[in-house]
């Protein structure tokens, strides 16, 4: 049963979870858009986001958002560490392809079982103040555990952007994605470059998985549900682009909300899909893509 | 070289250490009777499969404590079967072939006890079931037992009471919408739901259903809200039953009669975190620390050793859900071998068919099928519940049991809004 | 040609003693313990047809084998089909899948493949929690069939496991030796220098994913009746993705007998340790290790083997 009014909802609460997809897929836009290196690990290293944010705020009351901040570090330095062993073992030899895959598929696993080892199968959630209220708008109401992430997203997706196209290593980071030899020659480290890039992905996971305890709760294997999500946005997207990143996510968001609302919600993880197949049969660079 | 070398000796090392564990025959004690089953202490149900292996280990000791059972000490020989049916055929032939136990019980749930159905028929081996829905109606093997108290007609069961108080609202509620999960038991209480709708003359305005990785309810309950119900019957499993109710609270959505088939709200964690948002909410549920079940003996000792080893063991600190029945299930048993003074599958299958038990959850008789003769699935209320401390779900009082009457303690605060102030 | 029929030779010969172990009928732990391992070297063999060979990583090895499950139920409930029909019809629907993941997708770059074989397992999933005709969400029981040869049916799903794992392992050999097998090589270690020396890449790939299709789709086929009751969790259990890959990856992928190795170790140590030690740990062994060999030990078993033997 349809009303113009449904629709505006749905489109709105769309729009909203969209900004929350594009915090979640900016680290593979990066690490998988940009370095070309394809992390499917990264899904877990958002769960482990979640879960540190879920571990501040249940022993110390910490807000979750503020607990994913302070998580950044940690994990930019767990994304060197892991980039470097990447490269030491597959990428130098030139055998990333299969070897390089397999390595990640171990992560995954091995986070997601040490996850559930450590915290068990009960769903884990947060606590903060602004959960569980909303504001309504003409009609349209909105909550809080929905805007507040979309609008962090929205934050990083910005941050993101500026830092790839204002700063020296931003820069560094675009220059090696098109020509590694060239920077070389410039007189940039594209390793130390390419370090640096894998850390922030996986700091933006960190900060991604506080936001997905806001919206939900967690369990270790909830990191499944988003691979498939993850990697239709950044194909949708455009390999390379942030801004494509966002307009995707918004896409998805909005695409899995109405069929959500008017079609019954069975068949909104098949819409990810769908869009990832679709996008690669009929445009691989994505909207945006280079 | 080296590195190789040592690789390959540490793999061989731990392939020796694996195979050497494995063969080592156990040391036994004075001829004990062992009681074998595989058990979810890890994977998607181990929530509740922990707390059940905490509640036979205390029946085991309680017997124990006693004599044993005829005379014999009880010993306990389990597995992990991480939630996994593919892992019961193998597991039990163990226990039967190579641990050579002389009793069985299930693990829980519908899913593991489902491919034990065949060994146990094919052994005729007498069979308790923990926590299983209508395992049975396929096979209608004469000697297993379900310890689950949703009686003769499982698919109704859990909703005929929320239906049943609906009806007898005046003035009577016309509209119902129904939504659940893409699962096993959201899907069987969803078709109950509908014969009942039918029955009691409601009419259905929603009636949708959601996989259960669903991230965003908002939209669900919105289109809920929109067909404007005065009955909300819910379908779900705890990760949804949380989202589903938070999205409530958010829309604003108020029927005049809210809760139904959700499964996890009375579980103590969900119970902590949710706080005064269950208020109203009407829920299924099989036990309640409310003055009828409180009565019945034994049951305060029991849970006073459950709650003392719960905290050491990780698991559910209240113990009001699943573990009162873990314990009478293996008290049916036990009870049986002793009557039948053997270990007789068939002596003692006959014996718990036909007879009633004295359990800590009161007074057990099997019927068709193996299912309870008369089903018991309570609809309780959560009632003037504020903030999140977990002492207030110790005793009476915050989750009231409204059906069926010969266990109520309270009263139904209706509508559902009002139950919110 | 003379060694391709000695190889079938052997192969009878092992199926023979398999057969001649079940009418021994020794303690029946030994045929269900067994029968999962076997399936194992069925899974971990037409994993590397693709992997090993190919150089394409399938993460989706629980699609295909479910999918030969579910065909299976399907059969079952519609006309009760002997198991001989359920295990071609489970392999060739899988196929079907294999070649139609890869018919769109690996006209692009590997890493496509792989990531669309990721998402896969989840909505085939989710596909079949919706059909109600399977059991849906809640799964369905199924009956074995009575009056099996050797009198037990799991007895017998252990021949005929040996018998397929048998069959998989000279499928694969076959490849490996066979023009195929040598154009798959080339295609792995550098695919734009082979597409230019001629190697048809796209119609090799294709047919590696439906045979690695295929034989996955026939693992899947016996196991209603092994396990009695099917429900997609289990069907599409993460063990499978992981074991898939980390049996041919410990065992060695660039020959036949890697994966075999690898699912007999692996599988051997995963049986023994789910009656023995906590089973969740089990898989984050599995995990650890697999990190651990395709990091300091790429070539698996065969290759530090290769290098002791070799000055």
């Amino acid at each position: 049963m349809f009303s113009w009014d449904l629709l505006a909802n749905a489109v709105v609460a769309g729009v909203l979870l969209g900004g929350f997809y594009a915090a979640v897929s900016l680290g593979i836009g990066l690490i998988f858009g940009l370095l070309d290196i394809a992390n499917i690990a990264q899904p877990a290293f958002l769960i482990l986001g979640a879960y540190a944010a879920y571990v501040m705020n249940s022993a110390y009351g910490l807000d979750p958002i503020l607990a994913g901040i302070a998580f950044t570090p940690v994990f930019y330095l767990l994304g060197a560490v892991v980039y470097r062993v990447y490269y030491g073992s597959f990428e130098r030899r030139g055998q990333e392809s299969l070897r390089g895959l397999v390595f990640f598929f171990g992560i995954l696993f091995i986070i997601e079982v040490s996850l559930s080892r450590k915290f068990g199968v009960d769903y884990r959630l947060v606590q903060a103040g602004y959960i569980g209220k909303s504001i309504d708008l003409g009609g349209i109401g909105i909550s809080f555990r929905y805007l507040v992430p979309c609008l962090v997203g929205v934050a990083m997706t910005l941050a993101l952007y500026l830092f790839l196209a204002r700063t020296f290593y931003g820069r560094a980071i675009m220059a090696v994605s098109q020509d590694q030899a060239a920077l070389r020659l410039m007189g940039a480290d594209p390793i130390r470059i390419k370090t640096i890039a894998f850390g922030i992905g996986i700091a933006a996971a960190s900060l991604a998985g506080a936001l997905l305890i806001m919206i939900a709760p967690v369990i270790p294997s909830t990191d499944r549900d988003y691979i498939g999500r993850m990697f239709a946005i950044t194909v949708l997207g455009g390999m390379g682009s942030i801004g494509g990143t966002l307009v995707a996510a918004v896409i998805l968001g909005v695409v899995e909300s109405i069929m959500a609302t008017f079609f019954g919600p069975s068949w909104s993880l098949a819409v990810s899909f769908g869009i990832l197949l679709a996008a690669l049969a009929v445009r691989p660079s994505g909207l945006f893509g280079r | 070289m080296t590195r190789t070398r040592v690789l390959i000796a540490v793999a061989v090392a731990t392939l020796v250490v694996i195979a050497a564990a494995a063969l080592v025959p156990v040391a036994r004690a004075a001829d004990p009777i062992k009681l074998g089953f595989g058990m979810a202490l890890t994977g998607g149900l181990s929530a509740n499969g922990k707390p059940a292996l905490l509640a036979v280990e205390i029946w085991k000791d309680d017997v124990n404590k006693k004599g044993g059972l005829l005379g014999r000490p009880v010993q306990l020989v389990y597995y992990d079967d991480q939630t996994n049916p593919s892992t019961v055929p193998g597991i039990y032939t163990k226990l039967l072939d190579v641990d050579k136990v002389d009793l069985i019980i299930s693990g829980y749930g519908t899913n593991l006890i489902a491919p034990l159905m065949p060994i146990a028929m094919e052994r005729k081996l007498t069979l308790m079931g923990m926590f299983g829905l209508a395992n049975n109606e396929k096979y209608q093997y004469p000697n297993y037992f379900q310890i689950q108290p949703a009686g003769p007609d499982p698919q109704t069961s859990t909703a005929i009471g929320f239906f049943e108080l609906a009806a007898k609202q005046n003035p009577k509620p016309q509209t119902v919408a129904i939504v659940g999960a893409d699962a096993e038991y959201p899907q069987n209480a969803l078709v109950g739901a509908r014969e009942l709708i039918k029955r009691y003359g409601f009419k259905t305005v929603y009636d949708k259903t959601y996989p259960p990785s669903t991230v965003d309810y908002t939209p669900i309950v919105r289109a809920i809200k929109a067909t404007n119900p005065d009955i909300v019957f819910v379908a779900s499993y705890p990760p949804d039953s949380v989202g589903m109710l938070r999205a409530a609270h958010e829309v604003g959505l108020q029927p005049k009669i809210f809760g139904g088939g959700m499964v996890g709200l009375m579980f103590t964690t969900v119970m902590t975190s949710m706080g005064s948002l269950l208020n109203g909410v009407v829920n299924y549920d099989f036990w309640a620390p409310e003055p009828p079940f409180l009565a019945i003996a034994g049951v305060k000792d029991f849970l006073k050793e459950y709650q003392a080893r719960a905290e050491k063991a990780g698991v559910d600190p209240l113990g009001y859900y699943l573990p009162p029945y873990s314990y009478a299930l293996v008290q049916v048993l036990g009870q049986a071998v002793e009557a039948t003074k053997g270990l007789d599958q068939q002596k003692i299958a006959d014996y718990i068919r036909a007879n009633e038990f004295n359990t800590i959850v009161g007074k057990v008789k099997f019927g068709k099928n193996g299912e309870w003769a008369k089903g018991r699935t309570l609809m309780v209320q959560y009632q003037k519940i504020s903030g999140n401390s977990i002492d207030q779900f110790r005793g009476p009082g915050k989750k009231v049991v409204l059906y069926p009457d010969e266990f109520k303690s309270g009263n139904i605060i209706y509508p559902y809004a009002a139950a919110l102030k | 040609m003379r060694r391709a029929w000695v190889s079938v030779l052997i192969g009878l010969v092992v199926v023979a003693a398999g057969v001649a172990l079940a009418s021994l009928r020794v303690n029946p732990y030994v045929y269900f313990a067994g029968y999962v391992i076997l399936q194992y070297v069925v899974i971990a063999t037409a994993w590397n047809i693709l992997g090993g060979y190919g150089g394409y990583v399938n993460f989706g090895t629980p699609a295909f084998f479910a999918l030969g499950a579910y065909t299976a139920v399907v059969l079952i409930q519609l006309m009760k089909a002997p198991l001989p029909v359920l295990i071609v019809a489970g392999g060739l629907v899988s196929a079907l899948l294999g070649l139609g993941i890869g018919y769109l997708t690996l006209r692009l770059r590997g890493t496509f493949f792989s990531i669309a074989t990721l998402a896969l397992s989840v909505v085939l999933q989710t596909m079949i929690i919706n059909w109600e005709y399977v059991g849906g969400s809640r799964g369905i029981s199924v009956i074995r069939p009575s009056g099996p040869p050797f009198g037990n049916y799991v007895v017998f799903l252990f021949t005929v496991m040996l018998a397929l794992a048998v069959g998989a392992v000279l499928v694969a050999r076959f490849i490996e030796r066979s023009w195929i097998g040598r154009g798959l090589a080339a295609l792995r270690d550098n695919e734009e220098a082979a597409e230019c020396m001629g190697v048809p890449t796209l119609r090799l790939k294709l047919f590696a994913t439906t045979i690695s299709g295929f034989l996955l789709g026939v693992a899947g086929a016996p196991f209603p009746y092994y396990v009695t009751f099917v429900v997609p969790d289990s069907a599409f259990a993460l063990d499978y993705a992981v074991n898939a890959l980390a049996m041919p990856m410990i065992g060695g992928t660039t020959s036949w007998m890697g994966p075999v190795i690898g699912a007999v170790l692996v599988g051997t140590a995963q049986q023994l340790a789910t009656v023995t030690i906590s089973s969740d740990l089990n898989l984050l062994i599995v995990g650890v290790v697999l990190v651990a060999f395709v990091v300091l030990a790429p070539e698996g078993i065969l290759g530090l083997v290769r290098r002791l033997r070799a000055p």
